[in-house]
């Protein structure tokens, strides 16, 4: 009986000890630090006995500017996450039609692009919106013809969503075929001999059933996006500033640590609550299914 | 079999579109002779050539699969720990505190650890950063993959082995490592792929002195690009689509850990 006991904490400790360390603690750390003064050189001011002060929180309600970034960056989520829903759908739905040999081969081509580095696959699309090339030209001459003045891809909100839906689109088709593949083709033939069309058994049918796997791929969706800062920064302009842009300028730019980790934490809350609500809705649906 | 739609079709096939004529841009120019990602001129190995004698880059090549070798072996170590714990003790904190890491925007677990690093550990940010910080993403992954595979299994065959006399050192090695090996490796070669496409946490926990490949990538781009990030590219993208593919070959579930 000891010796198990010994092996339980033998298993345990290694892991749990390195997460506490290098996980919990410093998350603790971020929470301390937004109570902080900057340093006069940036980074966090020596500790004073009365070195807390909530003045990083009075600043950031001070300019309703940064709610602003917030209520952007919550924005830019919403919008990709429903993109990534409009595309993932008949890509999911298609391969559960497919023959069992062809869909494992089908999601293996889905994943697989996203096995590359995700600065390739920015870049990517650094080069397809780039003014010289093709598709810009297209656009472009499109415009022309309704008397519209050329309009710049790169660099612009629009490239920041492509690249935002590019980016984040498996994490949607993988949920939503996981869903969509445990239907009863039977379910629908029932509601096609009660006389629905295919777009009611759709509605009525498939689509009420797949909310679980919508509300997963949401959540896996929406909040990376909230956190992105790489994706602004390389294909937006220089207004298309979010959270994550925020939070990245506060540590590596101006070097007011206090307010990034003010910044930081809100983040955090913000992710919490929106994985709660994904889970929380998942599970209910779950239920009345 | 139900019929499907000629629409259904042809959206898929657009969405499939969407997701490999990007990649497929990037890999074309980098044989492109032209400086500019715009036209197609002809065909070259200039920028394959011109990556070999990049100093910068060859070093930030070796200090990412240095990182990616080390982060996976330990991180692969933990991780099996955690997924045989969680399994087998029914834990509650530490599937939440291996998994969350993974589950929470980058930029969080890159900004808490720059500040630990620096405020609490006054550590030198450099190759040791990134590395601690790397296991700690990668712990989860290789977590998950193996507890999925010791969920699918009959515990009476640890049991079994206990009543014959077998110490737990011994229940482990002889039986528990073998059934869990195909597991054990996948996690690795995950971990070495995320490790060496990390660039995020990386990008917070690096410092001015080191650089990996996404990094070089990411201030290449930033500054000037030119086709030899394509070059490098593909064959980052050749290297990583190597590790998932024999990463699936060990063990499915990686897949869905994927994504």
């Amino acid at each position: 009986m000891r010796s198990e006991r010994l092996t339980r904490w033998l298993v345990t400790a290694p892991p749990l000890i390195f997460m506490l360390v290098f996980f919990v603690l410093p998350t603790l750390i971020v929470v301390a630090a937004s109570f902080r003064y900057p340093g006069e050189y940036g980074g966090l001011a020596p500790l004073v006995p009365e070195g807390y002060t909530l003045e990083t929180y009075r600043f950031f309600f001070s300019d309703v500017i940064y709610i602003e970034i917030f209520l952007k960056s919550l924005w830019v989520a919403a919008l990709s996450t429903g993109l990534c829903i409009l595309l993932a759908y008949p890509l999911a739905l298609l391969i559960t039609r497919l023959p069992k040999r062809w869909r494992d081969l089908m999601i293996l081509l889905v994943v697989l692009p996203f096995a590359s580095n995700f600065l390739i696959r920015i870049y990517a699309w650094m080069i397809i919106l780039g003014p010289q090339n093709g598709f810009s030209l297209a656009v472009n001459t499109l415009l022309g013809f309704f008397g519209i003045e050329p309009v710049r891809l790169l660099f612009s909100p629009f490239a920041v969503i492509v690249g935002m839906v590019y980016v984040h689109l498996p994490f949607m088709v993988l949920p939503l075929y996981t869903n969509l593949e445990r239907h009863d083709p039977a379910w629908l033939d029932a509601a096609q001999d009660l006389g629905a069309n295919a777009w009611q058994r759709f509605w009525k049918v498939t689509w009420p059933l797949s909310l679980p796997g919508i509300y997963a791929g949401s959540a896996l969706v929406f909040i990376p996006v909230l956190g992105m800062f790489a994706i602004p920064d390389i294909l937006g302009g220089t207004g298309d500033i979010l959270v994550g842009n925020l939070i990245k300028e506060q540590f590596l730019g101006t070097r007011d640590w206090p307010f990034g980790a003010t910044l930081s934490l809100f983040l955090t809350l913000i992710v919490l609550a929106v994985a709660a609500l994904a889970m929380r809705f998942s599970r209910k649906r779950l239920r009345h299914a | 079999m139900r019929k499907t739609s000629p629409w259904l079709w042809l959206s898929a096939l657009l969405v499939c579109l969407f997701l490999y004529i990007p990649l497929a841009v990037v890999v074309v120019y980098s044989f492109n002779d032209s400086r500019l990602n715009a036209e197609w001129v002809g065909f070259t190995w200039h920028w394959y050539q011109v990556l070999l004698h990049d100093e910068e880059m060859l070093q930030a090549a070796a200090n990412s699969i240095f990182i990616a070798i080390c982060a996976s072996l330990i991180a692969t170590t933990l991780g099996t720990m955690a997924g045989i714990a969680i399994q087998r003790y029914k834990l509650r904190l530490l599937p939440v505190l291996t998994i969350t890491p993974v589950a929470m925007p980058e930029i969080l677990l890159g900004v808490s650890l720059l500040l630990f690093f620096i405020q609490v550990l006054h550590l030198t940010l450099g190759l040791l950063s990134v590395l601690i910080a790397h296991i700690t993403f990668c712990i989860g992954f290789v977590a998950i993959v193996v507890r999925a595979r010791l969920a699918g299994m009959d515990e009476s065959i640890f049991e079994a082995a206990r009543d014959l006399g077998a110490t737990p050192w011994q229940t482990f090695r002889l039986i528990t490592l073998p059934l869990i090996m195909p597991a054990v490796v996948a996690g690795a070669l995950m971990s070495f792929t995320l490790s060496i496409d990390d660039f995020v946490i990386t990008f917070f926990t690096a410092g001015v002195g080191v650089s990996t490949l996404p990094l070089q990538i990411y201030s290449m781009i930033k500054i000037a690009v030119t086709p030899e990030v394509n070059a490098v590219s593909t064959l980052l993208m050749l290297l990583t689509l190597g590790m998932i593919m024999l990463a699936t070959r060990f063990d499915k579930s990686v897949l869905r850990g994927q994504g």
